[in-house]
Formats: C-alpha cells, structure tokens, sequence
C-alpha cells in the first residue's frame, strides 16, 4: 500500500498536463485533485497507527530502497493529506479564474509526491530525491501568478532552495564515503563503528545548514517572508502548513535522531537555532504592515517552537531523562501538527481578505467581521489559536513545551518561550485591531461576496483548531503523539523495524 | 534565425544521425553497459539541440515541437509509472522486475533484462522530452527579447 502515497500524485501530476495540451478542462482538473487529496487522506487515515516497512522493487534494506511506516512518519502523513485536502478544496473556488490550471494542479500534485516521499522513505539519497522533486515543484509554484514580483520571490526561493539542496547533498556523500551506507537505519548502526568522527560531524554540519534554509530557520530565512506572500494562496498555505516542515524539521530530525544517533551537541545547536528563529522571527513580525508577510514572520518563528521541543528532547535523551525528553519531543511534534492547521487557517483568510478588499495592506482595510461574519469568524479563531489562548490548540502545545524546559531545567529556555508567547500575542492583537474590530475600512471591491467555496474549508480548519486541543488528554496523546515522539527516541525500535534486528 | 556558417551546417548534417543513434544505443543497451535512460535521452535531446543552434528553431519545429516534446514527456513518465505499478499488481512490490525470470540476466543479451529496457526507454523520452522543452523554451524567450 505504501508506494501508492508517491504513485497516485505522480500520476496525477503527469497526467493533468498531459490532459491541458489538448484540452482545457478547470473544473475537472480541480475535481481530479479533490479526489485525489481525498483518496490520500481517506489512505493515510487507515494506516495511522501501523507499523510497516515496504520494500521497494522487493530488495531487502540494505541494499534496496525501503518505505518506513512508524508513529511519526503516519502522523506526518495524516498532517500532509489533511492540510492538502483542505487546501485542494480552497483552490477550487479561489483559483477558477486563473490560466494553465492543468500544470498548476499538475504541479501541486508533484510536490504532494515529493512531501509523501520524504515522509515514508527510509534511504537518505532517495530523500535527497524526493525533497528536490517537491522543492523543484514549490519553486515554479510561488512564481505561478507571473508577475515581477512573484518571480523574483520564486527566482530569490530558487537560489537559497538549490543552496540548501548542495548542502545536503555535500552532507550525504561526506556521511556515505565515512559509515558507507545510505539506509537511515543502517547508518544507525554502522555510525558509532567509525573510528573518524569528523566527517559524521562536517557532514552534521551540513545538514543543519541545509535542512535549516529549507526549514526557514533565522539566519537562513530571507526567503520565507518573499515566497510565501508571493504565492497563490492555496500555496502559501501548503508551504507555510507542510512543506517547510516535512522538508525542513522532519526531514533533519529524522537523519539526526534516527540516524546519526545524535552527535555531540547537536540537540544544544537545535535548541539553540529553535529559540533564536523563535524570538527574532517574532520581533520581525511585530513591525509588519502586509498580513501575509507578517503570517510568513510568525512562520519562522513558530517554526523555531518545533524546533525547540524537539532539540530539548534531544537534550534530555543525552542527559538520561527519557520522561522529560518524551515530553519535549511530544511538545514539537503536537507542535508541529497544531501550527499545520492554523497556519493554513491563516494563510487561505488572507486570501479571503484579499479578495474582499483587493489589499493586504493592514493599515488600509478593517472591519472584516462586519463585512463577512463567517470568514472573521474562523480568523479570530486562527489568530487566537497561534497566540496561544487557553480553550484553542495553540495553547496547549506551548504549555507541553514550557513544561518540559521547566521539568528539565532548562528555565532560560522557559522564559525566551513565554516571552515569545507574549510578543505573538501582541502581534496578533494588532492584526485583530487592525482587521477584524472597528468600522469598515478600505475599499470593498465587486469580489466582495465571499462564497461557500472559500470559507467551508476554512470552517473546517477553525473546528480542527479547536478540536486538535483534545490530543493534550493522555489517552488520546498517548494513541496520536506519544508513538510519534517515540519513533524519534527509540532509535533502535526504529533499526529494528528496518533491518529485523 | 537563419541559422549558422555552412561548415557548422554541413558538419550537423554529416552527424546529427551518428548522435542519435548513439542516444538510442545508450538508452536501448543501458541493462548491458554503462549508460542507460537518462544519459541516452540527454544525447537525443543534444541532437536536436545542435540541428536548432545550426539551422534556427524553424527546421527542428517541422519535426519535433513544443507540443509534442511535452506530450511525450508526460507520457513516458506515466509509462514508466505504469511500469512500477505493473510490478506491483504482479508480484513482488513497486517497480520488482516481474518479466525477468532469473537473476541476474544473460550478459550481452538484449532481452534478458526483464522490464529494465523498457523503463530505460521511458527514462530515455522522458529526459530527452523535458531537455528539449528546457532549451526551446529558453530559446523562445530568446527571440522574443530580440525583436
């Protein structure tokens, strides 16, 4: 079954196009891809939970190229189809009265195939792969509105993407000349019987910095802010609420955690990354005039949150506390899936937005909640959720976080968090005074009307904002967000499954 | 563009055939020997390359445009996924060789390779498709900045 999560959007992705040479068929492109996130997500909600390998073209790990299915990589991929679900639907409507659907669509499909790919494969080159292909996609993607400024943004994504891209591959053939393997669960086990440590350290070296300009982190984040706001909508919510996290922070922890066994003070760099892109990343928000270019800010900086649950796991781990270190890694991860659901609530609003007022510009429009009590509504929501408001998701991740950095000791760490956490409040609250409160402001254009294509799916991201806060309750943490947690701890539950150790 | 000098013209023309065929052997013979799909489609894709860059896009366009260079790369990339999903439904899993009989093949032997040539192929379609789609493109925005 597992291939099929790469094969159905490649097919799909070559086939739309094909399709468009002959013939222009929106709607039916729109459909296909409906059906097909659908598909996926109906797919990746059946597996959740299981614990498989799938060997590709029937060679044993080592040698051949093997699929991996434990706790975190199931969890990764309810979080793509979900988000790509949503997003599909929101395109349906919002993208109609745009050309070349079919290579939009075609495109989207390709990046859902790379995404999937990364998130099941189990061998570092064909990660490599896969991450270029969803890259390469995401690149033409943020272009696609064609005008000067989006591809500028798309050519600036293109040059740090294919920058972060060398790293990583420098990072892998330093890492397969030295252990000389490329399964991740081989390299676990090969990794500690190299007597020269310094290529495994370059080659982690490597892959910080490149995992970290596709995550976004702080000093390689300048080009966050341009892509995102440049990209159709249904894009920049795809890339703010899954790519940068499965090409970023999934992709680095997976190689980091499960396969390098964690070098020396890798968990203290990752810490270290998390809570600077965190504060800085916020301070840059604060003093933001465009809603998308300020989402994009809080992106880094919320992004720095997963980062830091999951590097203080790390931490842990090394200093012998594996409850604590659990609970970190629970806190990135529930994290992880909560800034998913409402980044993307976020981002498709402000494409409601824009079609309402025909700006984005904060300082010129206002009074959404009267001109569209729905879409204003689930903004509320969205923005009360990632400001972290007690009864919302966004709340109880940051509180399993600062728990954890208190329970360990880590209390400066605490302290950048919750202070973090009052500057996103604050940026937030500017946005709800700006936009959502007050007279109408701003020119209410003829797109004026907001239709149900536009904000059923952003309903249904607001109810999965609130209804994400119930995976804080142990039962339910313990079936959705502790196996994820644990796939990342229990490296050798993770060789085990692989190589049948 | 009316194309180059007459010695780079009357040069293309004594060996354009030569690359070609020399594209198709590496793809073809890509189980046997070093090479395969992927360097055998950009030789292909290098043919027609030179005959635009010696004779102007106009002669290539009589035989091979935009359209059907992209038709044939989506095709060849569904067809080699159909391939992978052949495997799958056969026997084995995604991409297994399920026409091979016996490991390894017969060396020397074109047709002991189970389903490798034909995903050769399609590799081979697919790069050479997308190459030349690549260069054309980039050689009509060229021309549009020229007039």
């Amino acid at each position: 079954m597992l291939p099929l999560f790469v094969a159905i959007p490649l097919g799909v992705g070559f086939l739309l196009p094909l399709i468009e040479e002959f013939r222009e068929r929106t709607q039916f492109f729109a459909v296909t891809v409906l059906l097909e996130t659908g598909l996926l997500l109906a797919l990746s909600l059946v597996k959740f939970g299981e614990e498989s390998i799938y060997r590709l073209g029937g060679w044993r790990p080592p040698i051949g190229i093997n699929y991996v299915l434990d706790g975190l990589s199931s969890l990764i991929l309810v979080v793509i189809s979900g988000i790509a679900f949503v997003t599909a639907l929101f395109a349906m409507t919002y993208m109609s009265k745009y050309e070349n659907l079919g290579k939009f669509y075609g495109l989207f499909s390709l990046m859902l195939a790379g995404m999937y790919g990364v998130a099941l494969t189990g061998d570092v080159f064909n990660m490599y792969v896969y991450l270029e292909v969803a890259a390469i996609s995401s690149y033409a993607l943020v272009g696609f509105n064609r005008g000067p400024e989006e591809l500028e943004a798309s050519f600036k994504y293109l040059i740090m993407g294919a920058v972060g891209s060398i790293f990583i591959l420098l990072g892998i053939a330093m890492l397969y000349g030295s252990v000389g393997s490329l399964n991740i669960a081989d390299i676990s086990v090969r990794v500690s019987e190299v007597s020269d440590q310094s290529f495994i350290l370059l080659s982690t070296a490597l892959f910080i910095v490149g995992f970290g300009l596709k995550a976004a982190f702080i000093p390689f984040h300048s080009w966050l802010p341009d892509a995102h706001s440049s990209a159709p909508t249904p894009i920049s919510a795809m890339l703010s609420g899954v790519l940068i996290k499965v090409l970023g922070v999934y992709a680095l922890s997976r190689i980091l955690f499960n396969g390098l066994n964690l070098p020396n003070l890798t968990p203290e760099i990752l810490t270290w990354i998390g809570a600077g892109s965190m504060f800085i990343g916020g301070m840059i928000a604060l003093g933001q005039k465009d809603l998308k270019r300020l989402l994009a800010y809080s992106s880094i900086s919320q992004m720095g949150y997963i980062t830091l649950g999951l590097g203080m796991g790390g931490i842990f781990m090394s200093q012998g506390k594996p409850a604590v270190a659990t609970l970190a890694l629970i806190g990135g991860v529930f994290h992880l899936v909560n800034h998913a659901a409402y980044k993307s609530l976020l981002f498709l609003f402000s494409g409601g937005v824009e079609r309402i007022f025909g700006t984005r510009d904060l300082s010129q429009i206002g009074g959404i909640t009267r001109v569209s009590p729905v879409s204003g509504a689930t903004g509320t929501i969205g923005t009360l959720s990632i400001s972290g408001i007690p009864p919302f998701n966004g709340f109880w991740s940051k509180l399993v976080i600062v728990i954890a950095a208190i329970w360990g000791g880590l209390y400066p760490i605490a302290g950048i968090v919750l202070f973090t956490s009052a500057i996103t409040l604050a940026y937030y609250l500017k946005v709800q005074r700006e936009l959502f409160l007050g007279e109408v402001a701003g020119e209410i254009t003829d797109k004026g009307k907001i239709s149900p294509g536009i904000y059923v799916p952003l309903l249904i991201l607001a109810v999965c904002c609130i209804g994400l806060g119930l995976l804080y309750l142990p039962e339910i943490r313990g079936i959705v967000l502790k196996p994820a947690a644990l796939a990342l701890q229990e490296g050798s539950e993770y060789t085990k499954l692989v190589l049948g150790l | 563009m009316t194309g180059m000098s007459p010695i780079v013209k009357t040069v293309t023309r004594w060996v354009s055939p030569f690359i070609l065929a020399f594209g198709i052997y590496i793809a073809l013979t890509g189980h046997l020997t070093p090479g395969g799909g992927f360097p055998g489609g950009v030789i292909v894709a290098g043919c027609f390359i030179l005959i635009t860059l010696a004779y102007g896009k106009e002669r290539v366009e009589g035989i091979f445009d935009l359209k059907s260079a992209s038709v044939t790369d989506s095709l060849a990339s569904l067809s080699f996924l159909c391939m992978g999903l052949l495997g799958y439904v056969f026997g084995g899993g995604f991409l297994n060789n399920f026409i091979q009989s016996g490991f390894p093949g017969k060396a020397f032997e074109l047709l002991s390779g189970g389903n490798m040539p034909i995903i050769n192929i399609a590799i081979g379609f697919k790069v050479g498709g997308s190459l030349f789609v690549v260069f054309a493109y980039l050689a009509l925005f060229r021309a549009i900045e020229e007039e």
